[in-house]
Formats: structure tokens, sequence, C-alpha cells
């Protein structure tokens, strides 16, 4: 990277209102820094989109100012610093695109008026292609890609973007188990690299495998910051109120003769699963040998 | 000399084929982002709401394409203001504004005494240029297609993805009135070959015909332009056999290539679709179709 300093995003008091007088985000602040992955989560109609939109300079603030890199959206999406992986739902597949044609769509930033790739802008969108395991698919149509497929062209376009924030929609609706893996790991290459990601998801139990930070909202910011602090019981029940579906192991059919052996099968969506003080319970112990053995330590308290 | 040469010998009629090829071209290239981007009512819209403001234009003695612009114009930004601030959709806010103005155009021209020809205008008037209609149109024709050829990119990303496009910096505001200008800009340059009425087939059909033949951009552009240069050119001749309406002529030709093309467009025809929903149901699993997926 030829910029050191972390990227960072700023949200401050940020208020959008419709013109039909619908108040979508009322004085939504949070604040976050690179390299993370930070999960953005409420209800539909909470302002998730919303708040992509503002980010992206797509709508105006009517209060309050959204800082990337500590410049204003503008100047900040002129010097390629936002990357967008819109949602399946948006993108028209029949578009006569090839996967290469939407990949150095990434590097248009780059090229002056008349949008003439350059070698090294041929380079990026071959290493970003590759990055995601779509060489070979190159010269395909992007109607005719999986789900998972159609989903890693437009994370290759925001790799050769060269973004150091980037949004993602709902990257994980319609994507088989091994590309969402496979998307997850490349995510966290990208931390580990600096870049900034925000992640819109209803995905709940993804959500403390692989993010780092939360920020929940519900027409504002309900709390923003470290998973593990916010991404609470008592946080979520605010996020979503009565929305979401129950499954209390002490109140289920699940007892001591049960032992410790519990298998918990979900169709699109990852259980996530709270311990008894209402601490998060993570789905692999390794590198939790910590947390565990905190707990472990309070329980000897008791 | 054989009668099937016969129109050449006429400079109406040559002068009819350079001008229906310049507009056939212009018409063609923009019907690709047109088709592409969803906005066939709205060419439909612009070109019905151009008459008031020839009228008017004639009236105070401005150019008529001047004229015929500015009230394009407004009716598509009247549009989008009226969509923005109300709860009615687009479609139908459009469909109010574009008729209202193509009425008010008709009231106007009859309150109005000039030497127009309503005719002419609605209905284009291609084997009657008059002196100067030649290297106007060729003028106009080939600056909107140089502007819409040099900014193809960035078009074609607004099309595809105005997220995107400005996420990587693009005047996305800009883009969109660009587009609207040259869509009202070609609209004037074809009245004189097709008319009001009619000049919207020269603005979706060839990119429409071109989008069942291919799944590139690049093609699509040559493909239409293609249909549109040689329909333009039979259309003009044909009209001279059948002294018929040369932008009917015109219209007719391009209905034709496209009845052609959804019928047996090799993979997005209906003919090629029947013999892949054949040979699936034909004993093959249709899990043999699905696209492989590998991880690299």
């Amino acid at each position: 990277m030829n910029d050191p300093a972390p990227i960072t995003l700023e949200v401050d008091d940020v208020t959008v209102s419709y013109p039909n007088g619908n108040v979508a985000l009322q004085a939504a602040s949070f604040r976050l820094a690179g390299g993370a992955i930070c999960a953005l989560v409420g209800v539909n109609g909470s302002g998730k989109s919303t708040l992509f939109k503002a980010i992206m300079g797509f709508v105006r603030p009517a209060r309050g100012a959204v800082r990337i890199g500590g410049r204003p959206v503008a100047e900040a999406l002129k010097r390629n610093l936002v990357a967008y992986v819109p949602q399946a739902e948006e993108v028209d597949w029949s578009f006569p695109v090839s996967v290469w044609d939407v990949v150095m769509m990434g590097r248009y930033g780059y090229m002056n008026f008349l949008r003439i790739p350059r070698a090294a802008d041929r380079r990026i969108v071959e290493e970003s292609l590759a990055r995601v395991g779509m060489l070979e698919f190159r010269e395909r149509q992007i109607g005719e890609l999986s789900g998972g497929q159609k989903k890693r062209v437009f994370l290759a376009r925001a790799l050769a973007q060269r973004s150091r924030v980037i949004l993602l929609d709902e990257p994980f609706t319609g994507v088989d188990v091994k590309t969402e893996a496979a998307i997850i790991e490349l995510l966290r290459a990208l931390r580990a690299e600096g870049h900034l990601m925000l992640v819109s998801t209803h995905n709940l139990g993804s959500v403390p495998e692989f993010c780092d930070q939360v920020v929940l909202v519900n027409r504002t910011v309900l709390a923003a910051g470290a998973t593990d602090t916010v991404f609470t019981e008592s946080n979520l029940a605010r996020a979503f109120g009565g929305v979401l579906r129950h499954f209390r192991f002490d109140e289920s059919t699940v007892q001591k003769h049960d032992g410790r052996a519990v298998t918990l099968l979900t169709d699109d969506e990852r259980p996530l699963v709270f311990g008894k003080d209402g601490h998060l319970e993570y789905r692999e112990r390794a590198g939790r040998e910590r947390v565990i053995e905190q707990r472990a330590e309070r329980e000897d308290d008791h | 000399m054989s009668p099937l040469l016969e129109p050449f010998r006429y400079g109406f009629m040559v002068d009819a084929m350079i001008v229906g090829t310049a507009v056939g071209a212009v018409c063609a290239v923009l019907s690709c982002y047109l088709v592409l981007k969803g906005w066939s009512l709205m060419g439909d819209a612009v070109s019905h709401a151009v008459l008031p403001g020839i009228v008017i234009a004639y009236a105070v003695g401005l150019p008529l394409a001047l004229g015929a612009f500015l009230s394009g114009l407004f009716c598509a930004v009247a549009t989008g203001y009226i969509k923005a601030n109300s709860r009615v959709k687009e479609d139908t806010v459009m469909g109010v504004v574009f008729t209202g103005l193509f009425a008010f155009g008709l009231v106007l021209f009859t309150k109005i005494k000039s030497d127009l020809h309503l005719d002419h205008i609605l209905f284009g008037n291609i084997l009657g240029l008059e002196p100067g209609d030649l290297r106007d149109t060729l003028m106009v024709a080939g600056v909107t297609l140089t502007l819409v050829l040099a900014l193809r990119r960035d078009l074609l990303l607004y099309c595809f993805d105005p997220e995107q496009a400005r996420a990587a910096g693009l005047n996305t505001a800009f883009l969109y009135y660009l587009l609207l200008s040259l869509l009202a800009v070609t609209i004037v340059v074809s009245l004189k070959a097709v008319g009001i009425i009619l000049v919207i087939a020269m603005l979706v059909t060839p990119g429409c015909i071109a989008y069942l033949l291919t799944d590139r951009f690049g093609r699509m552009l040559w493909i239409a332009t293609g249909a549109a240069v040689l329909s333009s050119l039979g259309g003009v001749y044909a009209s001279f056999f059948l002294n018929a309406s040369t932008g009917a002529c015109i219209v007719l030709l391009q209905a034709g290539i496209f009845l052609v093309t959804l019928g047996f467009a090799p993979k997005h025809g209906l003919w090629a679709r029947m013999r892949r929903a054949g040979r699936l149901s034909g004993g093959q699993r249709p899990g043999k179709e699905k696209p492989q997926f590998r991880r690299a």
C-alpha cells in the first residue's frame, strides 16, 4: 500500500430523509478503521441500504456527514477509495457483457475519459480474476454463471478497483457453502492487507465467525464496536425486536441426558448460540482458548 | 437502363438514401443503450414532446431543431420532477406528460399560421429534402455519433451499474443528462426521415434485433447499425416502387428483420429455445445443463 496510514470510515450524526418525508436514518454515528471486517446488521427496512447509499454519496444526508479516509464522500470516490459489491438481485444478468468486461469496469476510475485499458489495467484485471478463481471464465457472458461465480466476479471487480473500503451487500445470499467459505477466506486476507470491509448481512450466525466489528442498525445506529461487546443478546433483541426465531436450550427438550452432544441444523442461516450468562458461543474453540479460560475462572469464582 | 436501377437516377432518391443511412446509424447506436437501460418509453415520450417546441420555435424564429430539443428535454425533466415529488409511478407520469405536450403542440399548430406541414412532422418527408438538409443532417449525425462512440464505455457502465459508475468517480448526473440530450438530438435529426410517430421504432428495433443475436456489447453496436442501415436503404428503395410512405417502409423492414431474428436467432431465438427445451425433456437430465462449478 502506498498510503501506510490505516483507512478510516466515519459516519457522523447522519440523518437521511426521503422526499416523501420518511426518515430512513436518524443521527447515525460510528467510526471504523482498517483492516477490519464489520458486519452491518439489522432487519429489512432498518436503514442498512440507506447507510450504504449515504456512504456512496447516492443520498445526501439532511444532517451530519460521512468521511472516508478523512475526506468527504465525493472526493473519496474520485480517489477510488470505495468499491461496491451489489446484491445479486440488483444486477441485470442478461446484459451483454463478459466476466472480463465487468471486472475491467473496476479500472475505469484510473483511466482517461476514453476508458482505454492500458497493459497495467489488463494485468490487474487478470490478477483479480485469478485471485477469486474465475480466470478461466473470463469470456463467459455474466448470465451463464452459477450464483457463487457471479458473486466472485463482482468481488474481482472490487479487487481490480484497488479500493481500501469495500462495501458488500448481502454477499452470501444465493451462494453455496463452499463459495461462502472462499469469500470469507478472501475477506480475511484483505483485512490482513489493511482493507476495511462493511458487510450488510442478515446471516447472524456467520457474524461472530468472520467479523471483528459490528454495527447494529434500526433507523439509527443502536450499537457499534467490537463483535464481542456489541453482538450481545440484549443488543440483538433491541435491533430485531421479536423478529428473530428463538431456540432456548433451557426451555427446550435438551436435557442432562443429552450431555453436550447437541446437534443444531438450520436450513439457510447458521444458528447463533449464546452461553448461559448470555455470552457468545463460537463454533470453533481453536483460537478462543483465552476466552474459555476466562469463563472457566469466572465459573470457579462463583 | 434496368428498371431496378431507376431510383438511383433521381437526385432526391440518392439524397434520401444518404440521409436514411446516417439517421439509421445514429439511431441504431443509441438504440443499444435505450434497450439495455429500459428507456423505450422515454424515447417515445421525448419524440412526441418535441412537437410544441417545433411550433414555438417557428413562431419566434428560432431553429426548429433547437425548439424540438428543448421541449423534448423539458418532457424528461418534468417527468423526473413529478415522479420524485408525488406517489405516481414513472411510466404513468411519463404517459401523462408526453401526451399532454403532444396535444398542446397540435392545438398550437392550428393556432399559429405557418407553412409547416403537420404531415411531414408526424410522418417524415425524406423524399422532399430541402437544400442544406443533407449537410445539416450529416453534420449533426456525425457529431452525435462521435460523442456516443467516444463515451460508449462510460454510458455502458452507467446503464449496467450506475452505483459502480459512481463508485468509480464518474459523474452519473452528467451521464444521465448526456444520454437524454443525445436522445433528444437524435430524435430531432430523425424527424425528417420518419417523423414523430415512427421515430421510436428507429430508436428501439435495431438494438432489440442485435440484443437477440449477441451477448457482447461491441458486436451489438455493429449488428444494430447494420440492420438499421440495411432497413433505411431498403425502405427508401422499396417505397419508390410501392409508392408508399418512406418512413413506414423503413420501419416495416426493421420490424420484418426483428421477426425473423426473434424466430431464428441462433441462441436467443424462439426456435433455438424450443429445441433446447425439447432436448432437455427428451431423456437428458436438466442438471447436465447447469454451468459446472469449480474452485481454483
